[in-house]
């Protein structure tokens, strides 16, 4: 019964963190159909930032809010650099230039900072460890099943209640359709880069929160994942992109708890071929997204 | 007919010319930035076959890369070293030593077959789903090359590959690739596959059949990466799966998009450039950390420049610096030009 509660707890704690950054990339993608191969990087941009904020003595709670705006920033400067000059020209350059720009960042920490990891500063909450029927469980996975669901709530009501977020959706849909009801093209895609900055700078400090440090390549991973559960989920499917999270998280949890060491090694490997074999399964992905117009 | 052979007579005069100076300096540091330079043609144009025809971004093409330098160490180190280099190797292969010209063929011929075998199904797919597939694809080859101890000893570095690759070689398969691009890029299957680029619909209605096509661009593209990556291998004698990943998957991308990826001759004015840019930087870097300016080691910046070249490129010249016309292309023309005026 204990392994169970802690099988949940990590599950949990795990697909939280999981479905808001799939979530982070996913918003992009469903209005644009553009991956942002530099949205690990926002992740990195929050750890610097706590890194650099680390020695001025505030409250971690306000290092924290400076680092998600700093990733907020960061994303709706992905937007400029890498997306609007090239947005009308080819798919190809737009992936060109994130993947550019993802590059450009990752070396600019190696060379304005160190290649060395840099220690983060932590509440002292994250390190703490209570005890939940018999089961000891750090308080940090707790938060973050809190955040998360704290986030995905407000980002639902977002997306249903809030002018901004039916445009939004109305963008994903049919782009072309939205711009001619008077939807401002750039404001909407602006704001999708804000919020999956937004997303992405909540989630580092969890995600960082784990590992305590920050190094140049501390990217790779989350993207690698919201990669793999957006696929899974669905590509244009913002529910399905949360499902996608869930179920990779319970895929990996699950994994952990039952194969033997030396095939754990492998299992990015079996998890990317799942991911290649989805695609040509189901292009759609598990949860078909809304009817889609052509990009613009 | 004409003004192919032009273009390849300038641009194998350019590796000739490379080789020849190369040779009159017989400068140690040149030679070896010389044999890179060459090896990255031949990567690059292999990316371009398929990249540059088909106007699908493939991330793969560093993982094929890995395969071929893998496949060709594994056949050629010494067997007395080999115990050492590779303890869990094989039985089979265990006493097998071949010519490291053999096994840089072979390198070639085993990453086509591995992309024959993988990539049938991935070539329906266009856009941003062929581009996640090729980033899958990269990080499949690269897990399983880093885990596979038996043939790669994992993430370790594998030393003892006899060194092979001399300039000449390495200029002269540089040529050979040279040859192939263009002739693919002008022979049936090219017109076709750049038709299916321009527009999928029309091509597809013409009857081409588009998966087949691609297919086919994207084993001749894994072939070069392969001999590529086996070059590479006897050159640099020792390496570990980091080094096919996404750092090198960048400058190759980079090479090729800033000279132009639908040309062969953007491809090879690409490598030169860049390659030219990037020793610079790299000598200017090593000069900063030897004279220790900065309290810390200066690293990225050639990483930093070429990522802004290449977001500089795609915003000012989507197509790169020779976006359609070949060399022999433009040079034909102006002659024609003059003549009647």
């Amino acid at each position: 019964m204990t392994g169970f509660i802690q099988f949940i707890i990590d599950f949990l704690s795990l697909g939280g963190a999981y479905a808001l950054m799939a979530l982070g990339l996913v918003i992009v993608y469903g209005i644009l159909k553009l991956v942002n191969f530099a949205y690990g990087e926002l992740i990195m941009v929050a750890g610097y930032t706590l890194f650099l904020v680390g020695g001025t003595g505030m409250p971690w709670i306000i290092m924290a809010i400076v680092a998600i705006a700093m990733s907020v920033l960061m994303g709706i400067a992905t937007d400029y650099v890498a997306f609007r000059p090239v947005r009308a020209k080819s798919v190809t350059a737009v992936l060109i230039t994130s993947f550019a720009f993802s590059t450009l960042l990752q070396n600019g920490a190696l060379l304005f900072i160190s290649p060395r990891p840099r220690n983060i500063p932590l509440p002292e909450i994250f390190t703490k460890t209570v005890e939940i029927a018999g089961v000891v469980t750090p308080v940090r996975n707790l938060l973050t099943i809190a955040t998360a669901v704290i986030s995905l709530s407000l980002f639902t009501w977002l997306m249903r209640r809030s002018v901004i977020g039916i445009a939004m959706r109305a963008a994903a849909t049919n782009f072309t359709m939205a711009r001619m009801l008077g939807v401002p093209a750039n404001l909407i895609i602006t704001s999708a880069f804000a919020i999956s900055g937004l997303l992405a700078g909540i989630v580092s400090m969890f995600w960082l929160g784990r590992i305590g440090a920050v190094v140049p390549g501390i990217g790779l991973e989350p993207l690698l994942i919201a990669f793999i559960a957006t696929v899974i989920g669905g590509m244009r499917s913002l529910l399905g992109a949360v499902v996608g999270g869930f179920l990779l998280a319970f895929i990996d949890t699950g994994l952990n708890y039952t194969l033997p060491q030396d095939l754990l090694k492998f299992r990015d490997a079996f998890t990317f071929s799942l991911v290649i074999l989805i695609l040509l399964w189901r292009p759609e992905g598990l949860m078909k997204g809304p009817a889609s117009g052509q990009r613009t | 007919m004409k003004r192919h052979f032009l273009t390849l007579g300038i641009l194998i005069g350019l590796v000739a010319l490379l080789v020849v100076s190369v040779e009159i300096a017989d400068v140690r540091l040149l030679t070896r930035i010389a044999i890179n330079l060459c090896i990255m043609l031949v990567l690059v144009l292999g990316l371009q076959v398929f990249m540059g025809n088909s106007g699908i971004l493939s991330f793969a093409h560093i993982g094929f890369m890995g395969v071929g330098a893998y496949t060709s160490s594994m056949l050629t180190i010494p067997l007395q070293m080999r115990g050492m280099a590779l303890p869990d190797l094989y039985p089979v292969f265990a006493e097998l030593l071949v010519s490291p010209y053999l096994a840089i063929l072979l390198g070639g011929l085993v990453a086509a077959g591995v992309a024959a075998a993988v990539s049938f199904p991935l070539m329906r797919l266009s856009d941003a789903a062929a581009v996640i597939t090729s980033f899958a694809l990269l990080v499949v080859l690269h897990t399983i090359m880093q885990h596979w101890s038996e043939v790669t000893n994992g993430p370790r570095t594998l030393f003892g590959i006899p060194k092979a690759t001399t300039l000449f070689l390495a200029a002269a398969v540089a040529a050979v690739a040279i040859v192939a691009a263009l002739a693919f890029k002008e022979s049936r299957f090219g017109i076709l596959l750049r038709a299916t680029r321009d527009d999928e619909v029309a091509a597809a209605a013409l009857g081409a059949n588009i998966p087949k096509i691609r297919w086919i661009a994207f084993i001749i593209s894994a072939l070069f990466a392969g001999i590529g990556g086996a070059l590479w291998g006897h050159f640099v004698t020792s390496f570990a799966p980091k080094a096919f990943y996404l750092k090198e998957t960048f400058v190759v991308l980079g090479m090729l998009v800033i000279g132009g990826p639908r040309t062969v001759t953007g491809a090879v004015l690409g490598v030169f450039i860049v390659t030219v840019v990037f020793e610079s930087l790299r000598a200017l870097e090593g000069a900063i950390n030897q004279a220790q300016i900065f309290s810390e080691q200066v690293v990225g910046v050639t990483e930093i420049a070429l990522s802004l070249a290449m977001i500089a490129v795609l915003v000012f010249r989507p197509g790169g610096l020779l976006a359609t016309r070949e060399a022999g292309d433009m040079i034909l023309r102006r002659s024609e030009n003059k003549g009647t005026k």
